[in-house]
């Protein structure tokens, strides 16, 4: 009963095996990648593991507050060498294991030519948000 | 309509059903369907001089029994596999009085078969034995409702299999009360309340002096829960809780429940826990607390459990009780003992952060303050992350004024 967040990211993660950009596949190629996920989203919303998923634009910003009186600082539109995430999903699972379990599966979404691309997942436990209660020495 | 009501009953109402044959999952819809007709037909007050003769407040469990088993035939009729089922119903003795005691006990055991996940069996006995809705369930996990009622319903076809006249284990039983009482959110539900009712349900059914442990260390746990945090939500450390505001009703409760238990001389891991946090709770100030024997049920906890967080709590017992030097060579025995506990591995959670403090205490400040930071790192919370770096950062501070 851990949250886990599953973020796909746009680039900075390590290179898929199946690495062709997504404008080179076919319109069905892309629309069994989308199905592929939004099956395996709603498989695990069936197995009460699933708690969030969205899509994320790869325009992104960098914000930094610029001192008094003054607007906060960005970088403009023009992402370069940072990192993009491009989606994330939320799974609550009893499990580190069960979790990538699933990121594995998640990874092996069809590419092009309807192959895996195994693209690579960040996995990451979310804190949560009170301690527990399971020790006695220091609460 | 009394909602409290409503709750106390339900578990025994779906006892009764099962054990007469009916598949849980059936159960409970024919449960569910009493319900819906209670709501219609029952009287809003709900003391038995306002309602007529023989109505259903004259024995609500009996109506909504009868009302449940009616819903359940009508249900199975029509099944497709209606007349297997109807022989089994057939071949059981005329429903007569039953004890509501075995049955509620028999469902506490269902929920929390070896079949199911944790998390599923949590959710289960919240939903069968605790009366919640779905939806409380849902936000006391902080998931969405449809993902939580289909936890629920394959929890539900998990067990539905399982034979409902065989005793279950006591043990996991406990391990998923305890589950619930760890999860502790507030909101519409606080799970660690509810926790403690289940366990106040479960103790008053049976003898067994691990449910009145694991009874006594939640009612101490939760003794000290509104001094556990400060009102900006960060953490307050045992040493530094005000004891005043610890509440003394639920302390002298648990103690009381702790005694009894001890005395039938069947120790196990939930009264030996249940034990030190006792002497926590009993101690006036911080500096009366008793580590000696705090220690020796530790030693009690070890030669039960011999898990690697009872043996880290156990180091910093030794730490107070025969200072900190002592308390950092139990800690280089632990690691010895257990591989993943230091370097390769997961680390074991905390363990950093108990070396920093025992570095601490014996002066070496600069290795404290490194292993305080690196146990912000690993810290499974955000409270705990924080009140970690602010260790770091104070040792830090002192270093250099």
């Amino acid at each position: 009963m851990a949250k886990y967040l599953l973020l796909k990211h746009y680039r900075s993660a390590p290179a898929p095996v199946n690495n062709v950009p997504m404008d080179q596949w076919t319109p069905e190629e892309i629309s069994a990648h989308v199905q592929y996920m939004n099956d395996f989203a709603a498989r695990l919303e069936k197995t009460g593991e699933f708690v969030d998923g969205q899509a994320l634009a790869p325009e992104g910003s960098w914000v930094r507050y610029d001192g008094e009186g003054r607007p906060p600082v960005t970088d403009g539109p023009f992402a370069e060498t940072k990192d993009l995430i491009a989606g994330w999903m939320v799974i609550d699972v009893d499990s580190h294991e069960r979790a990538v379990e699933l990121a594995g599966e998640l990874s092996a979404a069809p590419g092009k030519d309807g192959k895996p691309i195994h693209e690579w997942l960040e996995v990451r436990p979310f804190l949560a948000a009170k301690p527990s209660t399971t020790e006695c020495t220091f609460k | 309509m009394n909602e409290a009501l409503i709750r106390s009953l339900t578990p025994g109402v779906l006892g009764v059903l099962v054990r007469r044959g009916a598949d849980f999952a059936a159960a409970e819809d024919a449960v569910q369907e009493a319900l819906i007709e209670a709501v219609r037909v029952w009287p809003a007050d709900p003391s038995p001089s306002s309602s007529s003769r023989g109505g259903p407040m004259r024995d609500p469990k009996g109506w909504l029994v009868t009302v449940a088993w009616r819903k359940f035939l009508d249900a199975t009729r029509s099944d497709a596999a209606r007349r297997l089922r109807e022989d089994r119903v057939d071949q059981e003795p005329a429903p007569g009085p039953a004890p509501a005691v075995d049955d509620t006990l028999q469902l506490y055991f269902l929920c929390a078969h070896p079949s199911l996940t944790p998390s599923s069996a949590v959710a289960l006995t919240l939903r069968a034995v605790g009366g919640l809705t779905t939806r409380q369930i849902a936000e006391a996990y902080l998931v969405p409702e449809a993902t939580m009622a289909q936890r629920i319903s394959r929890a539900k076809r998990t067990v539905s299999d399982v034979r409902f006249d065989q005793p279950g284990d006591v043990a996991t039983v406990l391990r998923v009360l305890y589950l619930v009482f760890n999860e502790g959110y507030s909101g519409d539900v606080d799970l660690s309340s509810e926790a403690i009712r289940l366990t106040r349900q479960l103790a008053a059914q049976i003898d067994h002096p691990e449910v009145a442990g694991l009874l006594a260390l939640m009612l101490l746990h939760h003794a000290r829960r509104a001094t556990r945090t400060a009102p900006d939500g960060s953490l307050v450390p045992l040493a530094e809780q005000d004891r005043g505001r610890w509440d003394t009703a639920s302390i002298a409760e648990g103690v009381v429940i702790l005694q009894a238990a001890l005395a039938r001389d069947r120790l196990g891991e939930f009264q030996a826990q249940a034990a030190i946090a006792a002497l926590h709770a009993d101690a006036p100030t911080v500096e009366e607390t008793d580590w000696v024997q705090i220690l020796e049920w530790y030693d009690e906890l070890v030669r039960l459990t011999d898990s690697p967080v009872v043996r880290l709590n156990r180091a910093v017992a030794v730490g107070e009780a025969d200072g900190p030097r002592a308390g950092l060579a139990a800690l280089a025995e632990l690691d010895d003992a257990s591989p993943t506990s230091s370097g390769k591995g997961h680390p074991m959670p905390r363990r950093t952060a108990v070396a920093a403090y025992l570095h601490e205490r014996d002066g070496d400040l600069a290795t404290a303050a490194r292993l305080y930071a690196e146990a912000a790192h690993q810290a499974p919370n955000l409270a705990e992350r924080d009140y970690l770096t602010r260790q770091a950062a104070r040792l830090n501070t002192r270093r250099r004024g």
